[in-house]
């Protein structure tokens, strides 16, 4: 069973979550380290991500844009800092224009991954974001908040075609 | 300057939250702007909640205005007495205290020719579970995540 604790610290405006995984660490980190497992999960149903580019090397590069059910695009990238396969991937996450160019206007995230073999099998999993300032985390808020928005209306289309499952279902 | 200047607050989001995958999601509705409760009511409500979160936000976003939040939230305090810790005018507090006020973030009340600001303790902590709608996002991916492992098993194909 996953179990998935989250801790919220809004004075370092920083969000760090705790999974656990029933799979070895090599699986686990394919899930970020693989571009087809990553547009897997990476986006709501509502808005399947597509990665266009995936480079788990320092310096190296991660591109994708999500479509909404509108047809929109959002564009977004990941600048790699630190990997150290298959345990611990430090990166910042921001937004793009639609060429996929990083828009230095939009808010940046600092993103850590550990992954670590639990004792009795398994992987644990932390990811630890940080937000640079209040302003920022508003930013993003507005904008996860908009997701939000979407995926709860997917799964209540999914309801009332009489889908017991809200969890978001297969979307891939 | 220091980026990390915030209000001194204990919310309620920052205990720790455990849930176990497939539980019902936890929402505490009280405690949050309601926009991923799924429910119509919450659905009708859901541009007049975001305007309000705009609102919270954009008055929070502002260094002068988070502190007279923090102040006020361990006491009530005059606009009078508010304006001589700032450097700025007293007109240019009021104005604070006003977009504070339309957000609802601080409540003002007349005593004799005071005008005495208090902020709204419900608000303030609203607005830092927001974190808790990126959580939701999270813990989404999550169990996303756990589905593709688990799809593994079923087809016994375990790379």
């Amino acid at each position: 069973m996953t179990v998935t604790s989250v801790q919220k610290d809004p004075e370092a405006l920083t969000l760090t979550i705790d999974a656990q995984f029933d799979a070895p660490i090599e699986r686990v980190w394919r899930l970020w380290d693989d571009p087809r497992q990553l547009e897997q999960w990476w986006g709501p149903p509502a808005y399947p991500a597509t990665v266009s580019l995936l480079d788990l090397s320092v310096g190296g590069t991660m591109k994708y844009h999500m479509t909404g059910p509108q047809g929109d695009q959002p564009h977004g990238w990941w600048r790699i800092l630190e990997v150290d396969r298959p345990r611990r991937l430090r990166f910042t996450s921001g937004f793009a224009d639609e060429t996929g160019e990083p828009n230095p206007h939009m808010p940046t995230m600092l993103f850590e991954v550990q992954l670590s073999e639990r004792s009795g099998g398994g992987t644990s999993m932390i990811v630890a974001i940080e937000f640079s300032s209040l302003d920022e985390m508003t930013q993003i808020m507005s904008m996860g908040m908009e997701e939000g928005i979407t995926l709860a209306m997917s799964q209540i289309d999914n309801i009332l075609a009489g889908s017991v499952g809200t969890s978001g279902g297969d979307s891939a | 300057m220091a980026q990390r200047d915030h209000l001194e607050v204990r919310p309620v989001s920052r205990s720790h939250v455990v849930a176990a995958r497939g539980d019902p999601v936890d929402v505490r509705p009280s405690c949050r702007f309601g926009t991923e409760v799924i429910s119509y009511n919450h659905m009708v409500v859901v541009t007049d909640e975001q305007n309000r979160v705009d609102q919270v936000f954009h008055a929070l976003a502002d260094r002068t205005r988070r502190d007279i939040v923090r102040r006020t939230l361990q006491g009530e305090h005059s606009v009078t007495s508010l304006a001589v810790l700032y450097p700025m005018s007293f007109a240019a507090i009021q104005k604070h205290v006003a977009v504070l006020e339309r957000a609802e973030l601080v409540s003002k009340r007349r005593h004799g020719r005071e005008q005495l600001v208090r902020a709204k303790v419900e608000t303030v902590r609203r607005a830092f579970d927001l974190l808790g709608q990126y959580e939701a996002l999270w813990r989404d991916r999550v169990d996303r995540m756990d589905q593709l492992l688990n799809r593994d098993h079923r087809t016994g194909d375990t790379p």
